[in-house]
């Protein structure tokens, strides 16, 4: 009875996934441009949420620093983008992105806990000060114009970065590397002295999410046209996936991209409907998802599945 | 063949000397057990040889090998594996991933994933919680969170097994069965060096054994060297009081 019920599921799913994909692809012939723009919003958000949960899911390292990483995208868009066509601008952001995670990592990740946190969110802080300066003081400007290309190549861009970091994210949870990773999260000690590279194991992965929100940022770029220090760098971007992913649930990796899709479609449905009332409405439905929702949506739906299957076991 | 050596070996932490200009060596095969009070150093002499902390003064060699300075991860993957004296399992991974996390990082050639999980399944079985091997970590007793952490050095393929007080807080029964354990691990021709303070466990299976106290080694031998010297039972029991008569 079991069987075929299983092998049903385990076509379902696949099948559903390719019918959301090919829909996806092609929302710009008959979706409307809103629709369109607010998917790719959407996907923005999913890809800084699944890298952000890349490294700070398993190990436990709550990263504030997401929107330093993606503001270093925003800058190498609008520095290159008249200079290089737009996917080496795009790999060039997430590189740039790359190496500076890279350095803040070899600095900063013996910290842990609360030390860690605020590290990282000093580093946006800094960032977005140290470039206001340099702007004004040395380069004499505040902004930024950044070559635009129309909404339907942005929206193809980023589904290809979010198609990328979930296949990147599926990938290192699956592989051995994603059992050190949990490893580290659970007990580092433990996991240097079971063999596990732990200083190179955590600074490469994070450099590997920053490489996907630096790249989220340079292809964001290209839409807003101009661009300054306090878009670039802006603090709530580095609040935004962590909230995402807990609302979401890291256990699973459909957790984030859920959470993030989600909690992106209500905050701009709260802002056209309640633009008065939005933050409000917003704030008391956070509470209430970190009061009654520990492991996230996902946890909700383990738990709700659960009752189901047990349910119909008892009928049987 | 000495498999461990070390000369001169030093830690202060401040002003406090934990292991003071100690000499030790370790022949291949041989079980070594490190005795001594609480504080004697014990833990902080197995923290240098796995390179947790890193000796102010000192060399340690590992098969003639200066290890000295290494990082923990390659003295794992060298042949050097340790379990701790306060249980350090990965709580929320099923017991079979512990031991599969020992085999992908603590082996120096790569091994398959299925490989892997034969070897994980066979080191259970050794160990007897192969009954547990879907049951996550935590879930499991305090003697058996034990095993599991001397199935996960196990499965580095180590030389060199460090176990720190593997039974303490163990019942008779549990003691007996960690003693039984760890008869057949020598019996596969491991060198181990075991801190305990189950005398009876101590006596019964080590070769040698050396007593630290404050920081500094002051006695070593054979175990019936070791309950009759003098210096030892001054350590454990006190002077003898002249006072009264």
């Amino acid at each position: 009875m079991n069987l075929p019920k299983a092998i049903s599921t385990k076509r379902i799913v696949p099948g559903l996934l390719v019918l959301l994909l090919l829909l996806l692809a092609f929302s710009p012939l008959y979706a409307t441009r809103y629709a369109v723009i607010l998917l790719t919003s959407i996907f923005m958000f999913i890809v800084l949420t699944v890298s952000w949960t890349v490294f700070s899911g398993p190990t436990g390292y709550v990263s504030l620093a997401p929107a330093a990483f993606f503001g270093a995208g925003v800058y190498t868009s609008a520095l290159l983008g008249f200079v290089l066509p737009l996917p080496a601008v795009i790999l060039i952001g997430g590189l740039a992105s790359s190496c500076l995670a890279l350095v803040v990592g070899a600095l900063t990740l013996r910290l842990r806990g609360i030390y860690f946190v605020m590290f990282t969110f000093g580093l946006v802080e800094f960032l977005l000060h140290f470039v206001l300066w340099w702007e004004v003081n040395i380069t004499g400007t505040t902004g930024r114009v950044v070559p635009t290309v129309g909404n339907t190549v942005v929206y193809y861009l980023m589904l290809t970065v979010l198609l990328i970091v979930i296949l990147a994210a599926y990938l290192i949870k699956h592989s051995r590397y994603g059992l050190a990773l949990q490893s580290i999260g659970e007990c580092e000690e433990a996991a240097a002295h079971t063999g596990v590279h732990v200083t190179a194991l955590k600074i490469t992965t994070f450099a590997l999410s920053a490489f996907f929100m630096g790249a989220a940022g340079a292809i964001m770029a290209t839409r807003w046209t101009y661009i300054d220090p306090r878009i670039a760098f802006n603090p709530v971007l580095s609040f935004l996936p962590v909230l995402m992913a807990i609302f979401g649930g890291t256990g699973q990796l459909y957790g984030p991209v859920i959470g993030a899709a989600i909690f992106t479609y209500l905050e701009e449905f709260l802002i056209t409907r309640f633009p008065y009332y939005y933050m409000l409405i917003f704030g008391i439905i956070m509470v209430f998802a970190i009061m009654y929702l520990p492991e996230g949506l996902v946890g909700v739906t383990q738990k709700l599945w659960k009752r189901i299957s047990r349910g119909k076991h008892a009928d049987s | 063949m000495r498999i461990l050596e070390g000369s001169g070996v030093t830690k202060y932490f401040g002003g406090l000397a934990a292991v003071s200009d100690v000499d030790f060596h370790v022949e291949q095969g041989e079980v070594v057990g490190l005795i001594g009070p609480n504080g004697a150093g014990k833990t902080t002499l197995f923290n240098l040889i796995s390179a947790a902390l890193s000796p102010k003064s000192g060399t340690i060699r590992f098969k003639g090998i200066d290890i000295t300075g290494f990082k923990p991860y390659k003295i794992c993957r060298m042949g050097v594996a340790r379990t701790f004296q306060t249980v350090k399992v990965f709580p929320n991974m099923p017991v079979l991933q512990n031991v599969i996390l020992g085999i992908y990082f603590g082996r120096s050639p790569r091994v398959s994933s299925s490989e892997a999980s034969k070897s994980a399944l066979e080191i259970l079985e050794f160990v007897g919680l192969s009954r547990m091997k879907d049951a996550a970590a935590r879930d499991l007793t305090l003697a058996n969170q034990k095993r599991l952490e001397v199935a996960r050095a196990l499965a580095a393929h180590p030389e060199l097994l460090l176990l720190d007080e593997i039974m303490a807080g163990l019942n008779p029964t549990e003691v007996a069965e960690a003693m039984e354990l760890i008869i057949r691990i020598r019996k596969k021709g491991m060198t181990i060096i075991m801190i305990e303070h189950v005398m009876k466990a101590i006596m019964k299976l080590c070769d040698r054994i050396m007593v630290l106290h404050h920081g500094r080694k002051i006695a070593e031998g054979t175990p019936q060297e070791i309950v009759n010297s003098e210096k030892v039972i001054k350590v454990y029991l006190g002077e003898r009081s002249h006072a009264g008569r």
